[in-house]
């Protein structure tokens, strides 16, 4: 549980990181280091170097900017859960975060670290996935903008360039009767995801479905949409035969994990289950 | 009578301010000066051949002080001693070195130790040695292990078969021949890690110009370690100090002799620097015993009115790849001999194959043994009832003891102390509310909710004594106690021990009966343990023993002080010794209480020894050795109450309700914590722990990621009762509690959960009853 030996930085600015990322090509960057730290004391991880962003100004809070909701990269989970205006628009943030590890992991750990990270068992990426979260990155050539469904693309590998850093992640804020819910099968080791769904369904005045987002995340090598099973919903009363209709489909055209806590086939199983009642909970809210 | 009776009383653990507040005296918290770190090259293969150690690129490196393999300490350090040589069992110990010479056996097996100005270094030096193997097929199951074809870890153990053990008690064979009911089974009860929440350590300083050697360890068993580092090293053991003040849990791993400590301590005198050598978990997981692991073969003749007339047990126990300390009759003796559990079963045959494997030791884990045959025990006697439609209540009646038979002597040959068997089951059949209970049940079902309600009546054998039947058992030490109960001048006492308290509070306890017998607070006594310079020779704290085996110790010594006292009261009263009662901590002449002495008095007059009785020597102080008549057997009933997400496998716990009898009960808030500690270890192996290896022999739970140990929120209340049936075995009253609910626990929440599952036609799953298992046992019997 010892780290192998390494340089640590602690840069001012954004533009200060990246120089640094780009003279180190064999550093990390660091932010809660509640999944890099452990990774280094195991040796899993042996960067040469770090740099703490946490103590950039401005890359840590929490804005509205009317119909979106900016969350700075290295806002923690515990100012999130905290904040009025996300528990108020985002509700299903406060919910996911609140089974997101302890106490020690949401004061320490961040948004941005978590998604970066892209542990295929974490939480957020299945829910950022549903609420259709964009993410902004500045790397030596600037600045661009990556939308969340072109982040997560295999086991801990986001869209992100090496030498580029997450800076903001924008939310929209959701549109009129929506609903959203989060519903996590733990590991009863680790605590970390299984299988995790995340739902986020808007009704019409007719009470039909006029648009949702679901995603999953823990069941395969990193989080993804479930747009079948979206697409069996959109247009529909969200009755218990629709959503079991439409969360059969959640597992199709999916690869699975498997390991000593639970199969391929099971995860599988959990999936359909976990979406079912994350699209349950999601219409019942937004019915209000 | 004492004035403030404490013996009953929950007095706060004293032990606790410290040891919360980070102030206690943990191996890993002592610093010397010139300490150089140790740390160790471990096997990732289960089975190999060593053909190459390269160590020079290590050696090379700033900041490394020394390299060692296997080799290079043949000469210096005999092997890991084994101590439990079970007799008429053709018993194989094979040399099991502390640094892997020719081959190694399991992941996790030492190859190598670094020792470096620090542990960062010395970590960095690890991953510089280089080590040549050549890959031999491994074999991890116990049971094919046996089979001709498998590979063998030794050239000396044929087959893997390290002993087979016997007892056959009572006629079974003409049992099963005339039974109305039979029921045969494969129960497998798997493998755990222990988990103490201190990793172990050592801290060894030898010092070349005395030859003294001093070790800090983690140990429950301080003395026994200095005798065993004593063999290995050589160093005479009057020059060998063992201190384990404080350790952070052990639940009997930390009663073995292992390498850690034999090479700190050889190497040590090698270099005459002070060594430290701490695992991280990750070691723990790899290198420190693991528990359990059988596949047993079960044979049940019973008549059809429910009553058992004979058992029949075929167990595979994986011992390992080599033979821990305790490690031979943890699967025998301790698993054998209880296989009548609380039942009057008059036939019990025993065949025990102790099978070596590429995974790590196994020895004794809380429990030990006893775990394993309750676990059997009470799954078979909840199939009889389901094969005869009886309540599993009924049928558990129908077979105990009864309580007129006490002491009762077992066809395995144990005498139960004293018991009331139907008394625990009634107690809680009452709290749980269980005619309700089955009401409910029925309604769930209809609704298509799986609530279980699951039973389980143990007995265990604890305080684990006396000498001649460890004699007998081929166990290579005595199980009597030590205690040495020193008066001070000014009538404080201190109390010296051969338990070694790790959680247990003897701290607490040990106090209360002193301060009770002597009538002085307790706040005027001392325990002291751990450190073998200042405690007479003594066993330690495993096997539920320390109160009713060591504290009966401390009683009879602290009666010795009474008595030397009586007699200088006496004098200093000027009356016959006959004359002068004791009570309340103050000496009188009967019928005058005016004419008193106080013990404190009386303490300070034994040191100044001015005037003493004709033939009195001075001083107040007494040693006694106690070595009891008998075990005590501890019983109860625990009554889990569980719902099956038939959706999803996943368990959640209603309501536990555990009635003991542990006898006479010391400190109430103690036992307590004990049970609840022992329920949620037993409960975890039900439901979330298990070791678990690939078929190469790598271990898959190597982490606390993987390794399900269970958080508060996990587990559901515990209703915890107790009956009061006190054992004759000692003065107390006491039995012991330590173990009780690692041992009930298990069978009580697995067969919640069968009887949950029955509606599917599920009368039996292997634990451990994790989700995915429950699901596909479901979804088998749905089609
Ligand atoms: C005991 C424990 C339990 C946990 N349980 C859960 C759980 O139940 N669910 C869950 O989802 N997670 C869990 N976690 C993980 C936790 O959420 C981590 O905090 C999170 O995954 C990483 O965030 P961090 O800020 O700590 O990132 P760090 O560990 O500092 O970094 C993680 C990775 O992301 C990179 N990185 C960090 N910030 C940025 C950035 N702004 N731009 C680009 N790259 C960046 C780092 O270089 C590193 O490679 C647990 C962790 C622990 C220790």
């Amino acid at each position: 549980m010892y780290p192998s030996t390494f340089e640590y930085y602690r840069p001012s600015s954004v533009s200060e990181a990246i120089q640094l990322l780009s003279q180190n090509p064999d550093a990390k960057l660091l932010a809660g280091g509640h999944s890099l730290i452990p990774a280094m004391k195991l040796r899993l991880s042996s960067p040469a170097a770090l740099i703490d962003i946490t103590r950039i100004p401005g890359l840590s809070g929490i804005r509205d900017t009317g119909d979106r909701v900016v969350i700075g990269a290295t806002t923690t989970y515990d100012e999130v859960m905290r904040s009025e205006l996300i528990q108020r628009t985002l509700p299903i943030l406060p919910e996911t975060i609140d089974v997101i590890g302890d106490l020690q992991v949401r004061n320490l750990g961040t948004i941005g670290g978590s998604l970066a990270h892209a542990d295929p068992a974490a939480d957020l990426p299945a829910v950022m996935l549903a609420l259709g979260a964009e993410f902004k990155a500045i790397g030596p050539n600037g600045e661009r903008t990556i939308p969340v469904d072109q982040f997560f693309v295999d086991l801990f590998t986001t869209a992100l360039q090496p030498n580029e850093i997450l800076t903001e992640i924008a939310i929209p804020k959701p549109a009129g009767r929506t609903g959203m819910a989060y519903e996590k099968f733990a590991n009863p080791a680790s605590g970390y995801a299984v299988v995790g769904a995340a739902a986020v369904v808007t009704l019409g005045a007719d009470g039909r479905v006029t648009a949702a987002r679901v995603a999953v995340t823990g069941a395969g090598p990193y989080a993804v949409r479930r747009t079948e099973t979206e697409q069996a919903l959109v247009g529909q009363e969200p009755t218990t035969e629709v959503i079991k209709q439409a969360s059969q489909r959640a597992s199709e055209g999916m690869t699975f994990n498997s390991d000593v806590f639970a199969s391929d086939e099971y995860r599988a199983h959990l999936t359909r289950v976990f979406v079912g009642r994350a699209i349950a909970k999601a219409a019942q809210r937004a019915q209000g | 009578m004492a004035v403030t009776k404490l013996f009953g009383a929950s007095v706060k653990r004293r032990e606790d301010p410290r040891l919360i507040t980070g102030r206690g005296n943990f191996t890993d918290h002592i610093r010397l000066p010139g300490t150089l770190f140790m740390a160790l090259k471990r096997s990732p293969h289960a089975h190999a051949r060593i053909v190459r150690v390269d160590v020079s690129k290590a050696r090379a490196m700033p900041g490394v002080v020394a390299v060692y393999t296997g080799q290079d300490l043949v000469d210096k350090l005999a092997p890991v001693p084994c101590a439990w040589l079970i007799p008429n069992s053709d018993l194989k110990v094979p040399s099991y070195r502390a640094l892997a010479v020719d081959k190694v056996r399991y992941v996790g097996d030492a190859v190598a130790a670094v020792v470096a100005e620090n542990r960062y270094v010395a970590e960095d030096a690890l991953e510089a040695i280089d080590v040549e193997y050549e890959v031999l097929p491994a074999i991890v199951d116990q049971e094919q292990a046996t089979q001709d074809g498998a590979p063998q870890l030794y050239d000396d153990v044929p087959n893997n078969i390290a002993f087979h053990w016997k007892l056959h008690a009572g006629d079974f064979d003409s049992a099963w021949n005339q039974a109305e009911v039979k029921l045969s089974r494969r129960l497998i009860n798997h493998r755990l890690i222990p988990t103490a929440m201190e990793p172990r350590g050592a801290l060894a300083h030898y010092n070349p110009g005395t030859g003294d050697l001093t070790i800090w360890c983690t140990s429950q068993n301080p003395h026994v370690h200095r005798l065993l580092l004593s063999a290995v090293t050589g160093i005479p053991e009057t020059r060998i100090r063992v201190i384990a003040t404080d350790v952070g849990g052990g639940f009997g791993s930390k009663i073995p002799m292992y390498s850690g400590e034999m090479l700190a301590s050889a190497i040590s005198r090698d270099l005459g620097r002070p060594i430290k050598w701490f695992e991280s978990r990750r070691e723990n997981y790899v290198a420190t015993t693991h528990g359990r692991d059988h596949i047993q073969y079960v044979d049940l003749a019973a008549t059809r009115e429910g009553k058992v007339t004979g058992i029949r047990v075929k167990s595979y126990a994986n011992l390992g790849a080599y033979l821990s300390t305790a490690s031979p009759g943890v699967p025998t003796w301790l698993f054998g001999l209880m296989l009548c559990g609380a039942y009057a079963i008059p036939a019990v045959h025993v065949d025990v194959f102790g099978v070596v494997t590429n995974t790590t030791p196994t020895d004794a884990y809380r429990g030990a043994g006893r775990p394993e045959a309750t676990y059997l025990l009470e799954r078979m006697m909840d199939l009889l009832a389901r094969e005869l439609g009886m309540d599993p209540a009924d049928i558990r009646r129908k077979n105990f003891v009864p309580k007129e038979q006490f002491p009762y002597t077992t066809a395995t040959g144990l005498q139960y102390d004293s018991g009331n068997y139907e008394a625990t089951l009634d107690r809680a059949l009452e709290l749980v509310n269980y005619q309700q209970l089955r009401r409910e049940q029925e309604e769930l079902r209809a609704q298509g909710r799986y609530l279980g309600i699951g039973f389980s009546t143990y007995v265990e054998v604890c305080g684990l004594a006396p000498s001649a039947a460890a004699g007998a058992m081929g166990f290579q030490g005595g199980l009597w106690e030590s205690a040495t109960v020193r008066v001070h001048p000014s009538g404080k006492v201190s109390v010296f021990t051969g338990s070694n308290p790790h959680g247990q509070g003897e701290e607490t306890t040990f106090a209360q009966i002193v301060a009770d017998e002597l009538g002085i607070s307790i706040d005027d006594v001392e325990i002291v343990h751990g450190d073998t310079e200042m405690i007479p020779f003594g066993m330690g704290t495993y096997g539920s023993r320390s109160l009713a085996v060591g504290g009966t110790a401390v009683i009879m010594a602290t009666r010795k002080v009474k008595e030397k006292a009586t007699k200088i009261a006496a004098h200093l009263l000027e009356v016959a010794p006959e004359d002068v009662t004791f009570e309340n901590g103050r000496f009188f002449v009967k019928g005058a209480p005016d004419r008193a002495k106080t013990f404190q008095e009386v303490a300070g007059a034994a040191y100044l020894a001015w005037s003493m009785p004709e033939g009195v020597t001075p001083g107040l102080e007494e040693t006694h050795f106690h070595d009891p008549i008998n075990n005590t057997f501890p019983f109860g009933c625990h009554i889990c109450v569980a719902e099956v997400d038939a959706d999803t496998g996943k368990v959640s716990f209603r309501k536990y309700v555990a009635v003991d009898d542990v006898g006479n009960v010391v400190n109430p808030m103690i036992v307590d914590g004990q049970v609840h500690g022992g329920i949620a270890q037993g409960l975890a192996q039900a439901v979330y722990e298990y070791a678990a290896y690939d078929e190469n022999g790598q271990l898959l739970t190597a982490t606390l990621m993987d390794y399900a140990v269970p958080k508060a929120s996990m587990l559901p209340r515990f209703d915890v009762d107790r009956t009061v049936t006190p054992t004759p075995v000692n003065p107390m009253g006491a039995k012991g509690a330590g173990e009780t609910g690692t041992i009930a626990s298990t069978p009580a929440v697995a067969n919640a959960i069968i009887d949950a599952l029955s509606p599917f036609g599920i009368d039996h799953l292997d634990i451990p009853l994790t989700p995915e298992r429950i699901w596909r046992a479901v979804q088998e019997r749905r089609g």
